[in-house]
């Protein structure tokens, strides 16, 4: 997995709460067994119009958010179904992270598409809704919105203004090392196959 | 020290605690279906890994497969996909029932029933609604493809230990109220992100009163209200389930022995601490009928799509956005609302007592004009058995039409969707902008209620009209 480096770029912000997996990516786009060309699929019932031409309307086709690398939403991001191809497009359409409040007891984020993100390098960042209602005005100006991501410093800054986000020590550490899960995890095989030595898994040979 | 359910079953299967808050933690069964596997199996063979344990992997086809026919699938690129997954079982050693197979459904129907899901075992899929296994006592989540391709080369995976949600459901339900309308309820009382970061222990005189059956159907919708699992502590239900019924990959003889000790080991202790606790009283429960496009956007049968500003999960615009899309107004008897179609099935509720229960609803009755009714098993397994008790012939002489095995138009990624501003009583999860097709409007229901709309053509409290 590529490290993740400190950027600077441009934010799309999509204001609903609990965007689920079905409106990243609807299932007609689920059929593919390839793990690419997935970006032209974000969003793409609210992206597109009937006839597939683009729906100038939905914030992502406007020319402000041309190149976006931040992605801004509500509440409860990403919930719904396990459906990686949602990070996937999400990725592949150019974000590299994602922000959404945490508003009262409901969390920025649903944990699967959360979990999801960290294996493909996608940083998950969760603001108070005070500061997400914030990059929302500003987003609503029709010059492009930048700002800079520094992970290690744990801090989203735009030109006004500055915020400092918590993230779980090892996801940080899989982010900015791109650590691969599978070959870290394949390095403890005296531990695995220990363990299967004198554990029961009840299975019986039908 | 006392121990949750989930304690007891984490601790047997954390290999080792690792830096940073997480451990890698063994998986006892790992369930597949086509459409979050072919990534998973293409990364094992570009960085030449193999598959650790085949026998401990199970696959199936469900999401894609047409239910009106056995014999092909029409779509190209939903059958590459189902080629891709019989290949790689072939590659790998992995049991698969492919379409033409008894033993092919929707994979949370089928594990259960073949004994691959078993009381204290891990349990994972590239699939959000493997929370159904929890109903046995089990610790069982969705994983991504990433976590996929984890489990198939380690038979493990890294995580974190969620936090604790005990619910209890108090009292018993009315006649006609079901572990449906249980799980309604409680995503309708604490939100679709209520559960986010924990798993539920289910517990309460209610849950108890279930059947294996009900029990998936409340653990299934776990996800639904935000958490990753819920589970139920195994009882003698549960041990007659996997013991009763022949079970081909449950543990025999001396073996079922041991592990029926184990099961009785598995319950929360009683000064076990929960990070929460909830209670939710059901004695007075009506039926449940969601309105909008999120879980938690429900009501029971005999109230009214409620108003903007009343809903306190979601804010007043997120129910404006709701109602636009869904075509309804504020202060509608939810009794007043029409319907072009009706899906009974799927994970949530597509096992023979779901099945039963419908039928005996619609038996010498009439499916309304208009309505087009899909009756879904969901396994070849249960199809078998509803047509030896004839359920077949009920739901047909009624006006419905009566599949084979799958999703369905749970997701709609087969040929079974809902056209656009189409409206559907479904026994499904989710009422997601779109899930069901494209503009399609879902309304969530349990069963009975579902078989009762198909009668009178619009929503009706079941009670009224048995």
């Amino acid at each position: 997995m590529k490290k993740f480096e400190t950027f600077t770029g441009v934010v799309c912000a999509v204001d609903r709460a609990n965007i689920d997996t079905d409106a990243l990516i609807p299932k007609e786009h689920l059929k593919s067994i390839k793990r690419t060309g997935f970006g032209s699929a974000l969003f793409s019932d609210w992206r597109y119009n009937d006839d597939g031409s683009d729906n100038a309307e939905f914030v992502l086709n406007q020319p402000k958010a041309q190149g976006a690398s931040i992605l801004v939403g509500r509440n409860n991001f990403g919930c719904g179904s396990s459906r990686e191809h949602a990070v996937w497009a999400v990725a592949q359409q150019g974000f590299k992270v994602v922000i959404a409040p945490i508003e009262g007891d409901i969390p920025g984020f649903a944990d699967i598409f959360r979990n999801n993100c960290v294996k493909n390098g996608v940083l998950t960042v969760q603001l108070s809704s005070e500061q997400v209602d914030r990059i929302f005005e500003m987003a609503m100006a029709d010059e492009p919105l930048e700002a800079t991501i520094n992970l290690d410093e744990q801090k989203v800054s735009f030109k006004e203004v500055e915020f400092t986000f918590e993230v779980d020590q090892a996801v940080k550490e899989k982010l900015l090392k791109g650590l691969d899960d599978i070959a870290e995890s394949l390095l403890l095989e005296d531990e695995i196959s220990g363990f299967e030595s004198r554990h029961n898994t009840q299975l019986s040979t039908a | 020290m006392e121990k949750t359910l989930f304690d007891k079953i984490w601790d047997e299967h954390v290999i080792k605690e690792l830096p940073g808050g997480e451990v890698l933690l063994y998986i006892d069964r790992h369930l597949v279906h086509e459409v979050t596997s072919p990534q998973a199996f293409e990364g094992l063979r570009l960085q030449n890994r193999t598959v650790r344990h085949p026998e401990l992997t199970f696959a199936t086809t469900d999401h894609n497969v047409p239910t009106d026919s056995r014999t092909e699938i029409t779509d190209p690129v939903a059958k590459a996909q189902v080629d891709a997954l019989a290949q790689n079982c072939v590659d790998n050693g992995i049991t698969f029932y492919g379409m033409e197979s008894d033993k092919q459904g929707v994979v949370h129907i089928i594990g259960p029933e073949q004994g691959i899901t078993l009381p204290g075992t891990t349990v994972v899929c590239g699939d959000s609604h493997t929370a159904t296994h929890g109903a046995f006592g089990a610790i069982a989540f969705g994983i991504g493809t990433s976590e996929v391709e984890h489990v198939l080369a380690t038979q493990t995976l890294r995580q974190k230990k969620p936090l604790q949600y005990k619910v209890e459901f108090k009292g018993r339900v009315p006649t006609g109220v079901t572990a449906k309308d249980m799980v309604l309820e409680l995503i309708g009382e604490i939100g679709t992100a209520g559960g986010t970061g924990c798993a539920f222990e289910f517990c309460g005189e209610a849950i108890e009163a279930l059947s294996m059956e009900g029990r998936l159907t409340v653990c299934n919708m776990a996800i639904e209200a935000g958490a990753r699992a819920g589970l139920i502590a195994p009882d003698q239900t549960t041990i007659d389930y996997v013991t009763v019924e022949d079970r081909p990959f449950a543990p025999k003889d001396g073996e079922l022995e041991e592990s029926i000790e184990y099961w009785k080991t598995l319950y929360s202790d009683d000064d076990a601490v929960f990070d929460k606790t909830l209670v939710i009283d059901v004695e007075k429960l009506e039926p449940q009928v969601t309105w909008g496009t999120s879980p938690g956007m429900v009501t029971g049968i005999n109230s009214t799509v409620p108003q903007l500003d009343a809903v306190a999960e979601y804010s007043p615009e997120d129910v404006r956005t709701a109602l636009d899309y869904m075509g309804l107004e504020p202060g509608m008897k939810m009794t007043d609302i029409k319907i072009d179609t009706v899906f009974i099935g799927s994970c949530t509720n597509g096992r023979i007592e779901d099945l039963r229960e419908a039928a005996k609803v619609m038996e010498g009755k009439q499916v309304a004009d208009g309505v087009r009714v899909l009756v879904v098993p969901g396994s070849e397994k249960v199809r078998y058995q509803a047509e030896a008790e004839r359920l077949d012939r009920i739901f047909h002489e009624a006006g419905a039409e009566w599949r084979y095995a799958g999703c369905s138009m749970c997701l709609a990624m087969n040929p079974d969707k809902l056209k656009d501003k189409e409206r559907c009583a479904s026994t499904s999860n989710r009422n997601f902008e779109g899930r069901q097709g494209r503009g399609g409007r879902t309304h969530l229901v349990s069963p009975v209620m579902a078989a009762a709309a198909a009668i009178a053509g619009h929503f009706v409290d079941v009670r009224e009209q048995v």
